[in-house]
């Protein structure tokens, strides 16, 4: 398994403290994503040049930087391990199951005296099933509690089977309408919104309650989805699921959390020469009033939605 | 995680006024005192120096510390001020801070300096400084205890004193580190001259050959307790006075019942047991200002578990009708002023650096343990919270007590406080240091009541003399190891010939070598150490403070002198987390994988790490170099780096550091720490106790740093090396988990105190839930069995506006190695430290 990132003290993913294992690879290509470096599955080369002092330990020429910088992906990984400052930098290696155990074993008395646990993210964890499933399935024979950030872009027979080992889904719901979810992210979202109903259906028939089971995330982005119409098909969609018709009237107690629009995404993307938002969309970040619009769209619908992790 | 940079942008620190709940009066007394430029005051010197004149070698020693400690109270001038509850000052108006010429006397030179210098100023006239001259230092020459010390030390000691290998505490201060425990609140001082005088009545001048220094002893209490009821005395004329004067103009009638009331507070305590918290809280005070008129001891004086001893007077107050909750908090917030209107008394020379502050380390503990080990946290322990956010001053310090049984709510009151940015309140383990006590050799219940004044260092409160007596430098032993026991910066053969390190073949031998210069270093210093408390029982006993300290009164022994019923000795090492850095550094790169040689790593150093050598030291290891200031230039220069900037790179970039719950490191450290407990623990002191470890560094490792040339962990020269048991600065980069992983492998019971501080940004803390897992942080370090841990919640955009426009931030707080202070009273270097210090930001 290839893992990227293993953030320990991880506050703003999911309950309690949390260590966040990242997993490379992603099928989605979401124009503002903040982790470029997590779509292929493969290791890569990344270049910070503002790192890079000059010296030639990688034995490159220095004007090669530059091809490095634009095709960092196709040169040689070992190469980095000259380079004094991590200025050049492999993102992501090979985990065994028992390497990333120990890793997270470390963390055992925080996650567990927090109420916290491990959150398996991505890329997409659910693009590597049996590999997201292994690990999962580990973690819940030592006792950790699992949560899985995901889009929910895999198939059905995936999706259950990840929710067989997983104690909370943070579901990332990006646009309602399929045309422009492909257009965002590459992708349609009827395989989404489609393993969400399932998902919600099997919770409701297993007695559980939906908002124990998921939280919903939705990367709020002015120009992309946090319009009037789509604010309001995200807010119907949810509180039409099945399972949170039956709740009571206190109504959502699951997390749902607006998540403003950032760009570091941009500074990834040069790391990696790859191009941020090549078609030029349009972004930026939501203002406080189509924060609070959104809330009260949200609230509308007995839903209430915060902002922030 | 997606939206750091948003919650950054939106954070702005509250300031400078969160005026919340205090009320005018507090309003107006914080202002005063802001308003209050410090001031040196000559009024003691020339009283002390006038009575020494006279009665020097006519009477035994600690009576005549006694009896000039009662003439200084019955002499000295006596403030009130205009809006004061609680009233008292150490010098004649708030903020003038007295000298103590007979245990350091300051020269013109120094008294010129410290009235013109730019930070920490202490203003004096030109006719004081004259005065000065004339009558006071000319006959203190040859006769302080400065000169008394530095006439006695080998020149092995003062040479490795001057270079910085260690310091030492008590060569132009007092030992104080003193906390109160609750007697005072239960017995006023006719009642303790009652047990002196039956003391007095059963010395056996027959059988005990000691009966006569007892008798001295004794007899230099009794007037230590006359000297505290006079100078009551005369704040309640005075009072009177003010109130009469009043009177006769017909003004202010409600300033005249003021008056009145301070007036019969002042007849009451301290010669009675105080009756209300009004009592209470001026006990305290007047207690305070005796045992820091007496000697200029440092952490001045502290009333410890303050929450505590206070609470039965508040408590009966609002029962019986007689104190509103209002009230309690106005007279505990005029304490609080009171506080802050003691600077420190600055030093001598050139030694402001190991501390250049005007705080005095009057560290408040709330919360905690009661003496049974149940949880002591009460309304009190939530009020003083209260009034700590409002008025968030320098002074006192205060640490929150969180013990296992401690409940969540007060963990959280106190993280709102540390969320506001100020710098306080520091967050103690009762339940390791309760340990660290009992391992010491101390009762549960004293370890219980026990807890931590000035820094981090532990004691039981009112029962124990523990005197820190100095830093050692063990990253500039390393220095010395490596360079074959010639330090390069002095040029002088300070240490022992262990060899060339190019010739070491393993990582044991440089260790070893290591291991001896330590030990040669620590025996150096323990041999002085007796030494000076010897003369402090010779020549400058404490019969004040002995009252409040058991057993002194039963032993009939002064507090120097090993009447406490504990004597602790501490000596502080400091920058394991750079020793650590270094030695993994060596072991890996030049010891296993042979990338560097031990003589490449060595040049290295010696040619600081290619960089010019400056003689202003910025702040952390890692701070950025011009080496790093490529910044966004299209293309990196040709060639651009040096041999000794690569390696450097290297070395930051590729060695396994402490703080990252790593092994490799860790290990090393727990070895180090270990070596250093042997080396230093268990060495009978003059007064009956032992030497301990502590890791407590303030700001000396500033100083370290500054006289310790670069360090093999890719450190440049004169940088600050790492403070207390915290990771070097740039070195822990797994988050502050990691961090408290790698403490907590520390064994620290073996201690008298580790520091720990962490830095936040505030987008850490900015929710309810943040907050309760930043608990959740805390508790699990303690569980881990750690001691102590602080929390810097500032941004670098607020620190760095805060350096270009101080005047905008005049009461900014900041953490920094066991204390706050004011950022723009600090140098630019500690200003620096804080803004390079590894921000635990997530992106």
């Amino acid at each position: 398994m290839i893992i990227f990132d293993i953030k320990r003290y991880a506050i703003n993913d999911g309950p309690g403290i949390r260590t966040t294992l990242f997993m490379k690879g992603c099928p989605l290509r979401c124009v503002w994503c903040h982790n470029p470096e997590s779509w292929e599955s493969q290791p890569e080369l990344m270049f910070k040049q503002n790192k890079c002092i000059g010296c030639n330990s990688c034995g490159i020429h220095p004007h090669q930087l530059e091809y490095i910088r634009t095709k960092a992906q196709s040169t040689n990984l070992e190469v980095a391990e000259l380079c004094p400052t991590i200025a050049l930098e492999v993102c992501g290696r090979e985990y065994s199951l028992e390497e990333l155990m120990a890793e997270v074993e470390k963390e055992r008395e925080i996650m567990t005296g927090s109420g916290g646990g491990v959150t398996l993210c991505g890329g997409e964890p659910l693009m590597h099933p049996r590999e997201a499933l292994q690990i999962l399935q580990e973690l819940g024979r030592r006792g950790f509690h699992r949560t899985v950030d995901t889009s929910l872009y895999a198939s059905p027979e995936v999706v259950q089977a990840i929710d067989a080992e997983t104690d909370l889904f943070l579901i990332d719901l990006k646009h309602m309408d399929s045309d422009l979810h492909r257009r965002f992210t590459g992708v349609p979202n009827e395989p989404i919104l489609s393993n969400i109903r399932l998902l919600a259906d099997k919770w409701e028939r297993e007695g559980k309650s939906i908002s124990d089971r998921c939280w919903f995330r939705i990367p709020l982005i002015e120009g992309v989805n946090a319009d009037e119409q789509n604010i309001e098909a995200t807010a119907s969609f949810i509180s039409n699921l099945s399972s949170v018709n039956s709740q009571p009237p206190t109504g959502w107690q699951g997390g749902l959390s607006l998540l403003p629009y950032h760009d570091v995404g941009k500074d990834k993307h040069r790391r990696r020469g790859t191009d941020f938002n090549p078609e030029g969309i349009k972004m930026t970040a939501p203002t406080e009033e189509t924060l609070e619009r959104c809330i009260q769209q949200f609230a509308a619908h007995g839903l209430t939605a915060k902002v922030g992790g | 995680m997606r939206r750091k940079i948003e919650e950054y942008m939106n954070f702005s620190i509250k300031h400078p006024e969160n005026e919340g709940g205090m009320n005018e009066r507090i309003k107006r007394l914080r202002q005063e005192n802001f308003d209050t430029p410090t001031t040196l005051s000559i009024e003691r010197a020339l009283i002390e120096t006038e009575f020494y004149k006279k009665y020097y070698g006519t009477m035994p020693t600690p009576v005549l510390r006694a009896k000039n400690f009662y003439e200084i109270c019955k002499k000295k001038t006596i403030y009130i001020g205009k809006d004061e509850l609680i009233v008292g000052e150490r010098g004649p108006l708030p903020k003038a801070v007295p000298t103590f010429p007979e245990l350091t006397c300051h020269s013109v030179e120094d008294l010129h300096t410290l009235n013109s210098r730019e930070l920490q100023r202490y203003t004096i006239s030109q006719e004081d400084i004259d005065t000065y001259e004339r009558e006071v230092i000319p006959y203190w020459q040859g006769k302080t205890q400065r000169e008394r010390i530095f006439n006695h030390v080998s020149k092995e000691w003062e040479e490795a004193y001057h270079a910085g290998v260690f310091t030492e505490f008590m060569e132009q201060r007092a030992a104080g580190h003193t906390a109160m425990d609750g007697k005072m609140y239960h017995e006023g001082l006719l009642d303790v001259k009652a047990r002196i005088e039956k003391r007095l009545s059963e010395l056996d001048y027959i059988y005990d050959p000691e009966a006569t220094d007892k008798q001295q002893e004794l007899e230099a209490m009794a007037i230590s307790c006359d000297a505290a009821i006079l100078f009551a005395e005369r704040h309640a004329e005075l009072a009177d006075k003010m109130a009469a004067e009043l009177e006769r103009k017909g003004e202010a009638a409600q300033r005249v019942k003021e008056l009145r009331k301070i007036a019969s507070v002042c007849r009451w305590v301290p010669a009675h047991a105080p009756r209300d918290l009004w009592e209470a809280i001026q006990m305290y005070w007047f207690v305070h200002l005796g045992t820091v008129t007496e000697l200029n001891g440092w952490d001045s004086m502290n009333p410890g578990h303050i929450d505590q001893h206070l609470f039965p007077f508040y408590q009966k107050g609002i029962e019986d009708g007689t104190l509103t909750r209002d009230q309690a908090k106005e007279l505990i917030s005029c304490l609080w002023i009171k506080f802050n209107n003691q600077p420190a008394p600055p030093k001598v020379g050139v030694t402001a650096l190991e501390s250049g502050t005007y705080n005095d380390f009057t560290n408040i503990n709330i919360g905690g343990v009661d003496r049974n080990g149940n949880s002591a946290a009460n309304e009190l322990s939530f009020m003083i919270l209260e009034i700590q956010e409002e008025l968030h001053e320098l002074q006192p310090g205060l640490s929150i007590h969180i013990a296992e049984n401690t409940p969540d709510d007060f963990l959280m009151a106190g993280i709102r406080v540390i969320r506001q940015g100020h710098g306080y309140p520091s967050v103690f383990n009762p339940d390791t240091y309760v340990k660290e006590m009992t391992r010491a050799g101390k009762s549960l219940e004293d370890a219980r009541e026990g807890g931590c004044s000035g820094c981090i260092e532990v004691g039981a409160f009112g029962k124990e003399a523990y005197l820190l007596t100095g830093y050692l430098n063990t990253p500039k032993i390393l220095e010395i190891t490596l360079n074959n026991g010639l330090d390069p910066e002095t040029g002088k053969q300070l240490g022992l010939e262990t060899g060339d390190p190019r010739t070491f073949k393993t990582f044991e031998e440089l260790y070893e070598a290591w291991h001896k210069q330590m030990v040669y270093f620590v025996n150096l210093k323990l041999s002085v150490n007796n030494y000076i408390e010897r003369m402090f029982s010779l020549y400058a006993p404490a019969t004040f403070l002995s009252l409040y300290i058991d057993d002194c009164i039963e032993k009939g022994k002064d507090y120097y002198s090993g009447g406490a019923r504990y004597n602790t000795t501490y000596i502080q090492c400091t920058g394991l987390g750079t020793i650590t850095d270094c030695f993994t550094t060596l072991k890996k790169h030049v010891f296993e994988d042979k990338r560097y040689t031990m003589d490449e790593i060595l040049k290295a150093c010696k040619e600081n790490w290619g960089e010019p050598l400056s003689n202003s030291p910025r702040g952390g290891e890692d701070s950025v170099s011009s080496e790093m200031s490529t910044g966004n230039a299209a293309l990196p220069p040709t060639g651009g780096a040096g041999r000794g900037t690569v390696m450097r790179q290297y070395i930051r970039n590729h060695t396994p550091f402490f703080g990252n719950d790593d092994p490799y490191a860790d290990d090393i450290a727990v070895r180090v720490y270990e070596d250093l407990v042997k080396a230093i623990e268990g060495r009978p002191n003059t007064r009956g106790g032992k030497t301990h470890l502590n890791m407590l560094s303030t700001t000396c490792h500033n100083y370290f740093g500054s006289v310790c040339g670069a360090t093999p962990n890719g450190r440049f020269a004169h940088f600050a090396i790492s403070d207390g048991t915290s990771p070097a600065h740039g070195s822990d980069s797994h988050g502050p988990t990691a961090v408290i992983k790698s403490l907590g492998k520390l064994d620290q019971t073996k201690s008298g105190g580790t520091l720990l501080n962490v830095r936040f940004v505030p987008a850490l803390l900015k929710r309810e839930e943040d907050m309760e897992k930043l608990g959740k942080l805390i508790r699990t370090y303690f569980k881990f069995g750690g001691h102590h841990i602080q929390f810097n919640i500032v941004d670098t955009a607020t620190l760095l506006d805060a350096q270009k426009h101080p005047d905008q931030y005049r009461d900014l707080l900041v953490r920094v190695a066991g204390y706050s202070d004011y950022f723009n009273d600090m140098t630019a270097q500690l200003q620096n430290e804080i803004i390079a210090r590894t921000e635990n930001e997530e992106v």
